[in-house]
């Protein structure tokens, strides 16, 4: 007999046994061992993928943070670029204006300068021919410059042409204030006497005459009256000495073509 | 010369007897348990872990994934039963290289033992799934006639589960002692080689058998998935019948 019934019972109960004993300590740790496991690394997995998801948010983060400094930074160096721009010109703008009122102030200051030495010019020239005449006169005929100057007036006054006379008889005759005659000096009694002579015998009347001395009458002798004028001085003579000069400095000026050096050197030369 | 340790009886008094079968089955259940609690006791939850554990977890995921395949969805609830006839016939079988040892699955006291404690777990498992009446029911399938069909088909399959395990490891046995007389050198190694193998084949062939019969049980429940999976059932038996 193959079949021992005792040893088939003896079995299913050492196999019931070792179910038991494989289920308590084999499947059940094994098992409990692999879902800890499993859901360990489930873990770690959603934990990189959430550290993953922040890390891509903070790198978008950054870059978009990265364009506007960019943009930022651009922006900043456009600006800067067009002030330094807006800058520049109004730096030149300011020079060219100071360099502007510079040559300007140069020219008035050249003009100035021309201006009094023509002064000075025609002080010394008015001062010389004075000089000049005075002792030529005294030297040569004994009459002093302000007789020759009284007789050149009355000389003048005789020569007048007839519509001149004319008006000027009119307006003497029509005068409520005495006639003036001005002079840059006071006139001697005698040439006094002289002029009101001639202006009696030149329109035959009795002409009241008042004498003034009036510096700014350039060595001369003016008659004024009722809005009439008669008058003989050196200032014609100096008029055209002064156009002489003045011609003469802008000879000088023209022929070299950089004006602002120009204006210095030539300002030099005016003031040596 | 024996056919059976049964025969090698160390102990006996009266009905009670201790024979090479089940001292053998204590050594085996000693080694299995022994092993387990040794490699268990310090389980890593690390991804870090023992070879041993190593091992055991390919095992036992490797027994479930098996009787997942078989068309048992929860294979934690059969892994004790079905994991440990595997483990234990394979076990056996595995032992025979080891001298003087008899494999005590080539005892056909414990093929029938295993045989009906299959006969009695599919069963068990059928009710358990869907009561009592309903399994019951599947015996009438598909007509009343088939009533007695059913029967002795449960009843032959159980005898065949029986009969093929011991067949298997008690030849083995005895080609290896035959042989032994005939070539003591070198040829029996490849035998014990070849007999490891089919120890291995059978320990499959057993626990698959006994998946399929629990799958058969618990599926013909559902009347709509039941011949669709009647036939891979089929399938499975005529092949590992053949």
């Amino acid at each position: 007999m193959l079949i021992d019934w005792f040893t088939v019972a003896a079995q299913v109960v050492n196999f019931l046994i070792l179910v038991w004993l494989l289920k308590r300590f084999l499947y059940r740790p094994i098992l409990d061992a692999i879902d800890a496991r499993e859901k360990r690394i489930a873990k770690e997995l959603a934990d990189a993928d959430a550290k993953k998801a922040e890390a891509q948010q903070a790198r978008e983060t950054f870059q978009n943070k990265n364009e506007a400094f960019d943009k930022q930074r651009a922006a900043l160096l456009s600006q800067a670029e067009e002030e330094a721009k807006a800058e520049r010109l109004r730096l030149m703008d300011e020079a060219r204006q100071a360099a502007d009122t510079l040559s300007a102030k140069r020219q008035e200051e050249q003009r100035n300068k021309a201006h009094n030495l023509n002064q000075a010019v025609s002080r010394q020239v008015q001062q010389e021919v004075f000089a000049i005449a005075r002792k030529a006169l005294t030297d040569l005929a004994e009459t002093s410059l302000e007789e020759r100057m009284g007789e050149v007036f009355i000389r003048r006054l005789r020569e007048l042409d007839d519509p001149t006379k004319a008006d000027l008889g009119e307006a003497l005759k029509t005068a409520t204030d005495p006639a003036i005659v001005r002079s840059a000096f006071d006139l001697p009694a005698a040439q006094r006497s002289a002029i009101q002579n001639a202006l009696n015998e030149t329109f035959s009347a009795d002409i009241p005459i008042r004498f003034e001395t009036a510096p700014d009458v350039i060595s001369g002798i003016v008659l004024t009256t009722n809005g009439q004028k008669l008058a003989w001085s050196i200032a014609d003579y100096l008029a055209s000495l002064e156009k002489g000069v003045d011609e003469l400095l802008k000879k000088q000026d023209t022929p070299e073509p950089p004006p602002e050096s120009n204006t210095g050197k030539s300002a030099e030369e005016h003031g040596t | 010369m024996h056919l059976s340790p049964d025969q090698i009886i160390f102990w006996q008094y009266g009905f009670f007897k201790l024979n090479a079968t089940i001292a053998f089955t204590w050594g085996l259940m000693l080694v299995l348990t022994g092993g387990s609690i040794l490699v268990t006791r310090k389980l890593s939850l690390d991804l870090q872990r023992s070879r041993w554990q190593n091992l055991l977890e390919i095992v036992v995921t490797g027994i479930a994934n098996q009787i997942e395949e078989v068309g048992l969805s929860q294979p934690e609830k059969y892994l004790g039963f079905l994991g440990s006839l595997f483990l234990f016939v394979a076990m056996a079988s595995l032992f025979t290289i080891v001298p003087g040892y008899e494999p005590p699955t080539g005892s056909l006291s414990t093929t029938t033992a295993l045989a009906i404690c299959v006969f009695v777990a599919v069963p068990m498992f059928g009710i358990e799934k869907s009561g009592v009446g309903q399994y019951l029911n599947a015996y009438l399938k598909p007509s009343f006639f088939m009533l007695p069909f059913n029967i002795i088909s449960e009843l032959s399959r159980t005898l065949a589960l029986a009969a093929r395990l011991f067949g298997n490891m008690m030849s083995g046995t005895m080609i290896l002692a035959i042989l032994l007389t005939i070539t003591p050198f070198i040829f029996p190694i490849v035998m014990n080689a070849l007999g490891l193998l089919t120890g291995m084949v059978q320990a499959y062939i057993f626990s698959i058998l006994a998946a399929v019969y629990i799958a058969a049980a618990t599926r013909t429940r559902k009347p709509e998935t039941g011949p669709e999976t009647l036939n891979p059932t089929d399938h499975h038996e005529g092949k590992h019948h053949g």
